[in-house]
């Protein structure tokens, strides 16, 4: 199994190499951070036009995550369209890939601070939800309260050097109160999880979990910035 | 014979001058369009350019711009400015003169728009600036004349490409428009005057007097120069001998990090302390100034250089250059030569010092080189794509455009004049709509099509920032290097991101001469401590590494054919002959193959002679190409001359190993991956506009924002392989890094007339390469089994295991 296993809450998680979160008890399945869309707002605002390919590469990886885990609830962690309104730019090839991905799953837009607004897209949007101990928002509470949070929002991502190679991967960061997930969406960038904010808000004995082939654990404290 | 402006002839007469017969041959060619002068450094060439302007302008007065200088150096235009001062103060001309770069305020750079100088002197990226402005019809409008200086040093690559695309622009702007050249030697004249003159005017060459042959031998040490390695360190104390019998020396290197190494040792075998600088490109601009100031006013008895010192100043006091290492490329090495003794009809004095026993060769066949005037160069094919687009943008930027003149206008440069329609439409797709297979964002073309046939930016917003990115330089990931101190301490240069992510507090390095020691990384700059305490590391820099030539590598494979070789000291013949005893020595038309076990391994090495680069991509596509025969290779280092491979299995068909066939199929599959083909698109996706390296608002925190260059390069090569962008990487990879032209044309050369040698043991030749640097482990599923054996490790250490 390439997944990394872990417990928070005390309730048993594991962290896909593709950066998907997943909680077997609860059937349940958690990205974050997709940025639909980034493309086009680089071009709406007269910058380079990209190749418009992410939101069919992104769709591609999640559909696959979907069909190896058959959750039965989803929740995309906020971020999931780069700006109000993208969703209504999607091609209908994708706004239709994304409605069979939804069948038969309880599925939940968190919002972001990219996209505040409600969707016309199925579903149920939510600012945040609690589900048993753990509660799933955009962005992780300075101090939080009872109970653990998944966030996204940050973009974590770590470098390792193995060998004479500097290897540097989006990841996961967990510690006792918080998860943090790596952004999912496939023209995303990220921020080192030693640089400020982030390291602020980890524990220093935070554990990352690298994305890649396989999902690979390291102490934060023995990464590079 | 033209007539000089009699203001002009008496001031000449006045400081004892008399006008060079290349100066009044400039002078007779006043009016032709177009005119190119190939003359040696210090030999009047600028003031050649320059004559037919003060001609004109002494007969009487223009109004707004006269003149335009182009040169590749900022410092350049601003000691141009200087010395052309003098004449016209002296004559009191009524000649206004000014510089235009990067460094030019932008109160002055308005004015300068609004009310143009006669003579303006400027860079290749500082005039496409100027002609993306709307008002550049209005600017250029009385132009006259254009000189572009060290135009060799343009010639040959994306700089000079956007230059001459730019100037097709303005020859448009302007009536008879007429332009001249300056160039130092170079193999090839007509292709220069090609590349200057509009397409297809006529362009006559000017060749001045050549002077005398240059005074060029070998540094004579009695001690043999290693094995391997690049660091020159066994010739400082006749270096510091030469020194001390010259005026001022110039000591060439061809890295960066060589330099700086040598600079230390030098410093270290200095007792006398003789004043010797530093000077290249990674160091802080205010550090560089000071030492070429230095220079100027003669206080320095040496200076530790790179190719930043190619061009530039003339320096009247240099009387010896020392080139350290092989010269790699004979042109360039006759240019640097040429840095010595400025003054006229005075040999140039030159030294080589090669670093290894492999490089006695080199010399010595560039020493033959140089005498019988044979210099060397690389065709450089059509016009590159990535420049072309960053064009049609930037004429996008200064009005509506229609494709059918832009076309037209293009055509009429001479790097351009085969591009196809269909090349051409396809950069204009890609600038309008990105030139995607998927049609997307229809809504949000960059560029709209009018009513009227033209094509306009759709949001002008989008004007500035095209003009931010106007540029073909690629910088490297770089970080500052700066002294630790509360408030920013004094800045020292810069070295390679992948360098700085390597070091960990404590370590220590050089830097401009000095041993610094790695404290911290502090928004992006790398802070340091002075330190002298510790043996240091090697920083990796930035800056060009060169291949040695095709023809350099050609002329030493004649000199292995002959029967003894007196010519070389006798610790490398002796080497030499020992290689023909144990195997043979390689063959022009011919590739040698020898196979041997060594350390319970067996290597392979294949002298292809190709350059570095060529061989190092080649270490990748054999050593993929050995997987599949099953040798099971592990790791592969490469020179200027072979690759050397080492694996479990022994090589055991050659025809196989090299088939021409998989070789190009293996650059289209393995290579698709690799980091060098990532780079070259980097560059490419960077001048064609995709993306941009500076933004109207950069924030420093916040990175998340960004992306890597790598997504978009494995998105489009997923999803649209066949895209603009991949074709010009794939265009790209032929030459630089990836270099594969010179496996193709190795491969041509050699094909099927394969020497493979199997022997019992390593040979004189392949020895050496045993102790270089940069050797390269097989990639692909290692990474992963690295990693996780890497983070395993880290969790155990951290009890976590």
């Amino acid at each position: 199994m390439n997944s990394h296993a872990f417990t928070f809450c005390n309730e048993h998680l594991l962290a896909l190499p593709s950066g998907a979160l997943f909680w077997p008890a609860q059937r349940l399945l958690c990205v974050s951070d997709l940025h639909f869309g980034k493309a086009s707002r680089y071009a709406l605002h007269g910058a380079s036009v990209l190749p418009p390919y992410e939101v069919h590469d992104t769709l591609l990886r999640l559909d696959q995550d979907i069909v190896e885990q058959r959750p039965k609830i989803m929740i995309c962690l906020g971020d999931s369209f780069d700006r109000v309104g993208a969703s209504d730019d999607l091609d209908p090839r994708s706004r239709e890939w994304i409605i069979r991905l939804q069948a038969g799953v309880n599925w939940i837009w968190i919002e972001g601070n990219h996209d505040p607004g409600p969707l016309d897209l199925g579903g149920t949007h939510m600012h945040e939800v609690t589900i048993g101990p753990i509660a799933f928002r955009h962005i992780a509470l300075e101090e939080t309260a009872t109970g653990g949070e998944i966030s996204g929002h940050y973009h974590p991502k770590v470098t390792v050097r193995a060998g004479k190679r500097t290897i540097t991967r989006r990841c996961f960061t967990t510690d006792t109160q918080r998860v943090i997930l790596p952004a999912y969406g496939t023209y995303t960038g990220g921020l080192n999880v030693n640089a400020s904010p982030l390291s602020t808000l980890l524990a220093t004995n935070a554990i990352c979990i690298l994305t890649g082939a396989k999902a690979l654990p390291v102490p934060r404290s023995k990464t590079r910035s | 014979m033209a007539l000089v402006h009699p203001l002009i002839a008496n001031w000449f007469t006045a400081q004892g001058w008399s006008i060079h017969p290349h100066q009044s041959d400039m002078l007779a060619r006043a009016d032709d369009p177009a005119t190119l002068l190939i003359a040696p450094t210090g030999g009047g060439k600028t003031m050649a350019g320059f004559l037919p302007t003060l001609n004109e302008l002494a007969e009487g007065p223009h109004e707004g711009l006269h003149t335009l200088y182009v040169s590749p150096l900022k410092a350049l235009a601003s000691d141009i400015k200087r010395n052309l001062r003098r004449p016209v103060e002296d004559i009191n001309l009524p000649i206004r003169i000014e510089d235009r770069t990067g460094d030019t305020p932008a109160s002055r750079k308005k004015r300068q728009r609004a009310d143009p100088p006669h003579l303006l002197l400027t860079t290749p990226e500082s005039l496409a600036l100027l002609a993306s402005y709307e008002d550049a019809p209005r600017m250029f409008k009385n132009l006259k004349r254009i000189v572009i200086d060290e135009i060799h040093a343009l010639a040959d690559n994306k700089r000079g490409d956007q230059l001459m695309l730019a100037l097709s622009a303005i020859q448009n702007m302007c009536d008879g428009l007429r332009r001249v050249g300056l160039s130092a030697t170079v193999e090839d004249p007509a292709t220069i005057a090609k590349y200057l003159a509009r397409h297809p005017d006529p362009c006559d060459i000017v060749m001045a007097d050549p002077g005398p042959d240059p005074d060029i031998s070998m540094l004579q040490i009695a001690e043999p120069p290693p094995w391997a390695g690049g660091g020159a360190a066994y010739a400082i104390p006749a270096v510091l001998e030469q020194i001390k019998q010259h005026k001022t020396t110039l000591i060439f290197h061809n890295t960066r990090a060589q330099a700086e190494i040598f600079f230390h040792n030098l410093w270290l075998a200095n007792e006398d302390s003789l004043p010797i600088g530093i000077h290249h490109g990674s160091l802080d601009r205010v550090q560089r100034a000071r030492v070429e100031a230095a220079m100027v006013r003669g206080e320095l008895a040496a200076i530790v250089c790179t190719g930043s010192l190619d061009l530039g100043i003339d320096w009247g006091d240099v009387d010896l250059v020392i080139q350290i290492g092989a010269p790699k490329n004979v042109k360039r090495l006759v240019q640097r030569i040429g840095r010595a003794n400025h003054r006229y009809n005075a040999p140039s004095k030159a030294l080589l010092v090669p670093a290894n026993r492999f490089e006695v060769v080199e010399c010595v066949a560039a020493l033959q080189a140089v005498k019988e005037h044979e210099l060397d160069g690389d065709p450089r094919g059509p016009g590159p794509l990535d420049v072309l687009c960053q064009h049609i943008l930037i004429r996008a930027c200064a009005g509506p455009l229609d494709p059918n003149a832009l076309y037209r206008e293009i055509k009429s440069v001479g790097a351009y004049s085969e591009v196809t329609r269909a090349s051409f439409d396809d950069c204009f797709e890609f600038c309008a709509t990105g030139g995607y297979a998927l049609r997307a964002y229809d809504k949000w073309k960059r560029l709209l099509q009018r009513t009227d046939g033209k094509w306009i930016l759709r949001d002008q917003r989008a004007a500035q920032r095209i003009r931010m990115n106007i540029g073909t330089i690629q910088d490297t990931d770089t970080l500052k290097v700066r002294l630790k101190k509360s408030r920013g301490g004094k800045p020292l240069g810069e070295v390679e991101e992948n360098f700085a992510a390597s070091l960990t507090e404590g370590d220590t390095f050089l830097i401009g001469g000095q041993i610094v020691r790695y404290e911290g990384l502090r928004e992006m700059t790398v802070e340091v401590t002075r330190r002298a305490d510790k043996k240091p590391k090697i920083a990796t820099f930035a800056g060009t590494k060169f291949a040695t030539s095709t023809q350099l590598n050609q002329r030493i494979l004649r000199m292995f054919q002959q029967e003894a070789w007196p010519e070389l000291p006798a610790h490398t013949a002796d080497w030499l002959t020992l290689q023909r005893g144990a195997s043979i020595l390689p063959r022009p038309g011919r590739l040698l193959i020898e196979t041997f076990p060594h350390e319970d391994r067996h290597h392979t090495v294949v002298y292809g002679f190709a350059g570095r680069n060529a061989q190092q991509t080649l270490g990748l596509l054999l050593s993929k190409q050995m997987e599949q025969l099953g040798y099971d290779p592990l790791g592969f280092v490469a020179t200027d001359y072979a690759t050397l491979i080492w694996g479990l299995n022994p090589t055991t068909d050659p025809e196989a190993l090299m088939n021409p066939n998989t070789i190009e199929h293996g650059l289209e599959q393995w290579l698709a991956g690799n980091a060098l083909i990532k780079r070259t698109f980097r560059a490419s996706a960077t001048i064609a506009g995709l993306i941009e390296r500076n933004l109207p608002s950069q924030r420093k925190s916040g990175r998340q924002a960004t992306f890597s260059s790598d997504i978009l390069y494995d998105t489009l090569n997923k999803f649209d392989p066949e895209h603009l962008l991949l074709r010009i990487t794939r265009q790209e990879a032929m030459r630089g890094l990836v270099d594969f032209g010179r496996i193709r044309l190795m491969l041509d050369d050699t094909r099927g007339r394969i020497d493979f040698m199997t022997l019992p043991r390593v040979t004189p030749l392949a020895a050496p390469m045993f102790l270089e640097m940069g050797r390269v482990p097989i990639k692909g599923a290692a990474e992963e089994r690295l990693l996780a054996a890497e983070t395993a490790a880290l969790m155990a250490t951290a009890g976590l295991g």
